[in-house]
């Protein structure tokens, strides 16, 4: 039978070769059911892998859809790095948003472009504000940041729809539960005329580096990364555990809200309740995907966006629902989980009957 | 007063949904395994449960439905955490997430259907006492199941054998490992009836609670059947309690909007999520307390003969 063997040390290139490994079993399984649901399967290959990226304006739109999941993933790695199990990012983008709206909302024809910046800062201090929430509730009273962020989710979703269909509701927009759209002056920066994609991904690329500098040239991220992988050892070394958890969460915040910032400002241009669109969640999956490192969170990010894109062509084209998207992600981070079981352990085939190779305990039980 | 028995009586349906869940995440957790899939295994199950209830017209059939899917789903997670030594948090993530998906890809067609009447349960005699019997003898079975569950749970766990092993395996597996237990299939075992209980609880939801599918109409019950855990201390008779009184808190919040309170729905709405956190706040601040009630191995992976 197949047994599982420790490998002297972790594989590196399992490290790499797992998220393409789990890729290719989402992409069978996605085969597969193309043909159960009687689709043809290399049509719906095409959907999801080529057409996102067949020409100028798909890749245009692959990076609009990218740019958020890049900065929220860049955080959420940041966070499981140190151990800090923020899943409240959806809630944290939406706060983001609002803050960001509150700020696009005040601007009148005399605004300057300098507004802009304003609308982005206000993005991220309202997504560190709604993360800050969660670190103070951890390190005052202990409370479990996973149920306190996600709590947090839904607790902004209310907030958001309050707004949206109460006090911030546009007069002139017919009842819907829409603010007004943002005046001209507080919109990001696009990059190139008739595309939609902004600054906010040269803002996204810069971050990359940035992370990339704090998480392995900083003595703070090397502070995180200790905290998280062992923290016996971390406090023996005199860090601050406490200074780790509101920094994982208050930059990883900051982010999800800077992008929800970007969002409303930039593509939406106004505050609706479709603003949640799973980003914060999906951002999950982006994280591990990238294997936690700034530079993988690109190629995941994309990779996730992709998955967006061709949920929402395979609704237009063929006819199945979009929610596809989020039967893929989610099959995507369960197969990573396991091949990243190769990354420690390796496959080996044994005999049944054959001596056991651990003579540690009582080796009772089988694989 | 009418009113109030009434009020009693949509506390105790709302709580058993929570009841459920919370039971059997107990479970796992008594184990030693958090299961953070628990959303997601609730909506695969509500969709399971309601399509079965709308092709086969029979409730008990949809709940047993909800029942394997729940197991189902669980036992994909248990394969991963305890055989393949993957991280709880990142797997239960994961099972939550594809869930999320799962059943909205698969509910679709089911948002237009609708289920034919319901059946209105009363214990004769009993259901006719003024006050109580509306507040307590006119409820759905399962809610009684509820309470049953929750005593056998409780004989299960402090007073059998097979209950004392699981325990064993939730504070130390490696003792239990060397007293020749089999600790990954006890925690199988544990995590596919907790999987089971969590869609019995989703199925309930469905099928008769609200009844109708909508996508991601579990609303977050899972993740506060989580955090249940931790307020009842990983006792059962406590997650009863708390169940009940998150279902006073989601009750109330109906009650102030029928009875037009000025207050915006939507800060109504937040009550039970704000409720939750609450709640953690308060059992969570002494670190000693939550240390010496919770099982000692949760969320470890165990790894026999390394």
């Amino acid at each position: 039978m197949l047994k599982l063997e420790t490998r002297p040390s972790p594989s590196r290139a399992m490290s790499l070769a797992s998220p393409l490994l789990a890729l290719a079993i989402t992409v069978v399984i996605g085969t597969v059911l193309f043909v159960l649901l009687g689709k043809d399967p290399l049509r719906g290959l095409e959907v999801f892998f080529v057409e996102p990226v067949k020409s100028v304006y798909a890749l245009t739109e692959l990076a609009v859809k990218a740019t958020p999941l890049i900065l929220i993933g860049l955080g959420l790695a940041l966070c499981f790095r140190s151990n800090v199990w923020n899943i409240g990012a959806e809630g944290q983008f939406i706060v983001g948003a609002i803050f960001a709206s509150g700020v696009a909302m005040q601007a009148d024809a005399s605004t300057g472009r300098w507004i802009v910046v304003v609308v982005i800062v206000a993005g991220a201090v309202g997504g560190m504000a709604w993360a800050g929430i969660v670190a103070f509730l951890r390190d005052r009273f202990n409370a479990n940041e996973i149920l306190v962020s996600l709590m947090l989710v839904y607790v902004a979703d209310q907030l958001l729809g309050y707004l949206v269909y109460g006090p911030w509701k546009d007069p002139a927009g017919y009842n819907f539960p829409q603010t007004i759209t943002f005046l001209k002056a507080t919109q990001i920066p696009k990059l190139f005329t008739g595309y939609r994609v902004n600054i906010g991904l040269l803002l996204a690329l810069a971050a990359v580096g940035a992370f990339w500098l704090l998480l392995f040239r900083t003595y703070a991220g090397f502070q995180l990364q200790v905290g998280g992988l062992a923290p016996a050892a971390a406090r023996y070394a005199g860090f601050s555990s406490r200074k780790a958890l509101w920094l994982a969460l208050l930059l990883s915040g900051g982010m999800a809200g800077l992008a929800g910032g970007l969002e409303v400002a930039g593509p939406l241009g106004q505050l609706t309740p479709h603003v949640p669109a799973g980003y914060g969640f999906a951002a999950i999956i982006v994280a591990f995907v990238g294997r936690l490192h700034p530079v993988g969170v690109v190629f995941s990010a994309i990779l996730m966006s992709m998955f967006y894109i061709g949920g929402e062509l395979a609704q237009s084209r063929l006819g199945l629902p979009k929610s596809l998207t989020g039967v893929f992600q989610g099959l995507l981070l369960f197969t990573l989980l396991a091949c990243d079981t190769l990354i420690v352990y390796r496959l080996r085939w044994k005999p049944a009957h054959a001596a056991k190779p651990t003579p540690v305990l009582k080796p009772k039980e089988g694989v | 007063m009418d009113a109030f028995a009434l009020l009693i009586a949509a506390t105790l349906n709302a709580g058993t949904v929570l009841a459920f869940a919370a039971l059997g995440l107990l479970i796992n957790e008594r184990a030693g395994i958090v299961n953070l899939g628990a959303e997601g295994m609730m909506l695969v199950a509500a969709v399971a449960g309601y399509a079965t209830a709308v092709h086969s017209g029979n409730d008990w059939l949809a709940l047993a439905a909800g029942a394997a899917a729940g197991a189902l789903m669980a036992a994909a997670f248990g394969l991963l955490v305890i055989w393949l030594n993957t991280n709880q948090y990142a797997s239960g993530l994961a099972l939550s997430l594809f869930g999320a998906g799962f059943s909205a890809f698969v509910g679709l067609p089911y948002t237009q259907e609708k289920l034919g009447e319901r059946a209105s349960y009363r214990i004769p005699g009993l259901a006719d006492i003024p006050l109580v019997g509306p507040a307590l003898f006119r409820q759905h079975p399962m809610v009684y199941a509820a309470i049953a569950l929750t005593i056998a749970l409780a004989w299960f766990l402090y007073r059998s054998r097979a209950g004392l092993v699981l325990r064993a395996v939730g504070e130390s597996p490696e003792s239990a490992h060397a007293l020749g237990y089999s600790v990954r299939r006890i925690r199988l075992a544990a995590v596919m009836v907790g999987g089971a209980l969590c869609g019995i609880s989703g199925a309930y939801i469905s099928v008769v609670y609200t009844p109708f599918w909508v996508e991601g109409m579990v609303a977050g019950k899972g993740w506060i059947a989580l955090a249940l855990t931790t307020f009842a201390t990983w006792r059962p008779a406590r997650v009863l309690l708390g169940a009940y009184l998150f279902g006073g808190v989601t009750m109330l919040q109906f009650q102030l909007q029928g009875e037009g309170v000025q207050i915006p729905s939507q800060f109504l709405t937040m009550m039970p999520y704000l409720a939750t956190i609450l709640v953690l706040v308060l059992i969570s601040r002494n670190p000693n307390f939550i240390r010496v009630n919770m099982p000692a191995s949760i969320g470890k992976p165990f790894f026999p003969g390394s």
